[in-house]
């Protein structure tokens, strides 16, 4: 039993947390959030450079990390900050697809990846599919030596800014079926695919996607025709370690503002830290917060297990976050008051970050049902 | 990163439940479980089965005749015992008193009592709280007067946890009462046989005794019963609330407790179906199991800063809120799991007669649970004083 990084991730938390604090002050981020791109291409490559990327793949995919604790090391300094540059879409979603499922031209791309200059986008979520994993109504069907694709694919993150989006979607099999989901690594300027995009209100952008008759040489399918299901649950569990991380990060600074308010703000003559109402719910915001740190180390301490004990410390920590995230956000907010309201303050921003992980790859209830079901099984 | 145990500890492991498998006699399993009360004498024998072996004091130094486990071994012990329905180590002498005896004792009070606390020949209790000095326990009222070799103690103990087995209390008597409050207060060795002691029990709201008051007139008690100096009473107190905390968050007691309510919610229907799949029974079920999967990593972070010899600060506050609150929920679903057979409370139940049991297993004693256990968040420092400590020390300033 040892709770305690390794020195290299020690390391590379050192040099992201530096970094960040430096160059991901609130005021650069706020420009980054009014900014067309919704992301900072420099902060982007400067992350490449730092080797940030390269941590999240492992040696076999040109990287020297891309374990559990690789992912959960680099998040919670990403979720610290309220960094919106779409590490989670190119390189543990995108990237992670690539490398597992790729062939040797596709996984080409993995260089340019790692190196900051290729962006990815997955392109799954419908409309009527919500967090549902199987759940893919779009078509692949054969006509002529093409695959002919139909269908629509909601909240892309990141989609603008993709060279490629991975798409997935049905060659056979019912609405919920797992076998006969294919994954597509689809250029952007395809035709027939076209995109409408927005800004996403915890920062970054997004699209929806249509796919109309989009015509794909055999060779675009990422992975075996009907069986990419199994390498989409571990990139998706992978994404869940990072998201968690993501939100423990963003919970750590919305706490520590609200310790430095409570021990500054002034009111009836004395700093409102001084006020048990106040320091009872603090102290519960701290409580929550070593469960939240505890979750993430479950779940990125078994990420590396079967799917079926992956699955379920996975679903406990994302249930377990999004409760304790929810809390620690609307406390922070309320023990600030006005200020924790305005949209300058460093606090507004990382609130909404913290609620709207909950939006991402299944929210609050969605994990629950699924450790009840992966705990009865 | 590790949160597997090394091929050492889980060889521990293996040899600790084999030991319960072994040692553990099934008639004291069965009253853990709920089955009916453990007498002195039940505990006494637990206890003598476990000094056999060498594993009574198993945080006492070898020299005094201790196991020395580090932190992580006495977790791991904790955690099989209460898997295995083992009852709980009386704490009073051997984690309570004996600490404060060996860094602050005497050698002939070491010499003494020590032994003696090993062989279940003194079993102590505790003379902390008083009817006016509850969390704050610094305004106790309880007089010590010397009086040549002797003092002389008048007042009045309350909540004295199984004193009524006790044949000795270490108390907190005030010594100056001029003094500042937590600078007049002295640690008193006391034999419970003194003429002016009265023992009188409580009896809590489950029928359980197992708190008492203790009444104190003109009790003379030899000045050599002392511990360390007069008046640095409080000092010692405290080393003992932060050097005893361990198993604070009650881990295995909640994986026990959690383990029984599935077990019962598996064979209670409600609509045709095992409760254990009525939605809304299995998502409170769920919620405080994931709640319990985070404790024990907070539980196992906290045990393995112990064990590299970091001193416990506000984490035992810590582990002792959320803990009792995971605790409480347990029993909350046990007794809503037991359903009407939660309700009936026949008096063999508390007495441990041979009737048959009424209801399925686990339901009978489930609601005394739940109302007995309401304890764990009021004792050992409120949760209300345990959330003050946290915020006083991360919030600094504080009143």
């Amino acid at each position: 039993m040892n709770f305690d990084l390794t020195d290299e991730r020690r390391m590379l938390q050192d040099t992201l947390r530096r970094f960040l604090t430096d160059r991901y002050t609130p005021a650069a981020r706020n420009a980054i959030l009014d900014s067309e791109d919704g992301f900072s291409a420099e902060i982007w490559s400067a992350l490449a450079e730092l080797g940030v990327l390269g941590a999240l793949f492992c040696e076999a995919d040109s990287g020297f990390g891309g374990a559990g604790f690789d992912i959960s090391t680099v998040f919670e300094e990403l979720g610290r900050a309220g960094v919106v540059e779409p590490l989670l879409d190119t390189a543990i979603l995108g990237g992670g697809l690539l490398a597992d499922l790729g062939g040797a031209s596709q996984r080409e791309l993995l260089g340019a990846v790692i190196g900051g200059t290729l962006h990815l986008a997955f392109a799954h979520g419908e409309p009527n599919s919500r967090y549902d994993l199987s759940r893919i109504e779009t078509t692949a069907s054969r006509e002529g030596g093409n695959l002919v694709l139909n269908g629509r694919k909601a909240v892309v993150v990141n989609a603008e800014a993709a060279e490629y989006l991975i798409v997935s979607a049905r060659e056979s099999g019912g609405p919920d079926d797992g076998d006969g989901i294919s994954l597509f690594l689809i250029p952007k300027e395809t035709e027939g695919l076209s995109l409408r995009g927005y800004p996403l209100i915890s920062g970054g952008r997004a699209a929806e996607v249509v796919l109309d008759n989009v015509a794909l040489p055999e060779t675009a399918r990422l992975g075996p025709a009907g069986g990419a299901f199994p390498a989409m649950q571990t990139a998706v569990a992978r994404a869940n370690v990072a998201l968690a991380a993501e939100a423990l990060g963003a919970m750590e600074t919305a706490t520590g503002l609200t310790r430095d308010y409570l021990q500054t703000r002034k009111q009836f003559g004395r700093p409102i830290g001084t006020f048990q109402a106040l320091q009872h719910r603090f102290a519960d915001l701290l409580i929550e917060l070593e469960q939240a740190r505890s979750a993430v180390i479950n779940a990125a301490g078994h990420l590396e297990e079967s799917p079926e004990i992956r699955d379920l410390h996975i679903a406990a920590a994302r249930n377990l976050i999004g409760r304790a995230g929810r809390l620690v956000a609307e406390e922070a907010i309320q023990m600030h008051g006005g200020i924790g309201m305005t949209r300058e303050y460093e606090l507004a921003h990382v609130a909404k970050r913290i609620v709207m992980t909950d939006h991402r790859l299944g929210d609050t209830d969605w994990h629950l049902e699924r450790f009840i079901a992966l705990a009865s099984a | 990163m590790d949160l597997s145990y090394s091929p050492q500890e889980l060889a521990f492991r293996d040899e600790i439940r084999a030991f319960l498998a072994d040692r553990l006699p099934d008639d004291l399993r069965a009253k853990v479980r709920g089955e009916g009360e453990l007498s002195k004498a039940d505990m006494d024998r637990w206890h003598a089965i476990l000094q056999q072996k060498g594993w009574l004091a198993q945080n006492w130094p070898k020299e005094f005749g201790g196991a020395a486990w580090n932190a992580v071994q006495r977790h791991i012990f904790e955690e099989e015992a209460a898997r295995a329905d083992a009852p709980r180590i009386v704490p009073f002498g051997l984690g309570m008193l004996a600490p404060v005896l060996m860094k602050f004792g005497s050698k002939a009070q070491q010499d003494y009592y020590l032994p003696r606390i090993l062989s279940g020949e003194d079993w102590w209790c505790q003379g902390y709280s008083e009817p006016g000095a509850g969390s704050d326990l610094a305004s106790l009222k309880t007089r010590a007067v010397r009086d040549g070799d002797h003092y002389v103690v008048n007042g009045q103990k309350t909540w004295t946890t199984l004193g009524q087995h006790a044949n000795r209390i270490f108390c907190l008597v005030r010594t100056d009462p001029d003094a500042k409050q937590q600078e007049g207060i002295s640690f008193l060795l006391i034999d419970m046989d003194t003429p002016g002691i009265d023992i009188r029990p409580i009896v809590l709201l489950d029928g359980s005794r197992e708190v008492n008051e203790v009444f104190f007139d003109n009790v003379r008690v030899p000045a050599e019963n002392l511990i360390g100096e007069e008046n640095k009473g409080w000092t010692y107190a405290k080393y003992l609330l932060t050097h005893e905390r361990t198993n604070i968050a009650g881990v295995g007691f909640s994986q026990a407790g959690l383990d029984a309510v599935k077990r019962m919610a598996r064979t209670r229907m409600q609509g045709g179906k095992p409760l254990l799949e009525n939605p809304h029974f299995a998502a409170r079920l769920a919620r405080v199991e994931i709640d319990l999967m985070a404790m024990a990593t907070t539980n196992l972070r906290i045990i393995s800063q112990a064990a590299a010899g970091q001193a416990p600060g506000v984490e035992s506050s810590m582990l002792k809120v959320k803990g009792t609150i995971i605790r409480q929920e347990i029993n909350d679903l046990a007794r809503r799991a037991a359903g009407p057979y939660a309700m009936p409370f026949p008096s063999e139940t508390i007495e441990g007669a041979n009737e048959p049991r009424i209801g399925p297993e686990g339901a009978g004693p489930a609601a005394a649970q739940y109302f007995n256990n309401r304890k764990l968040s009021i004792f050992g420092g409120s949760n209300e004083i345990q959330r003050g400590i946290i915020a006083k020390v991360k919030l600094g300033g504080g009143k």
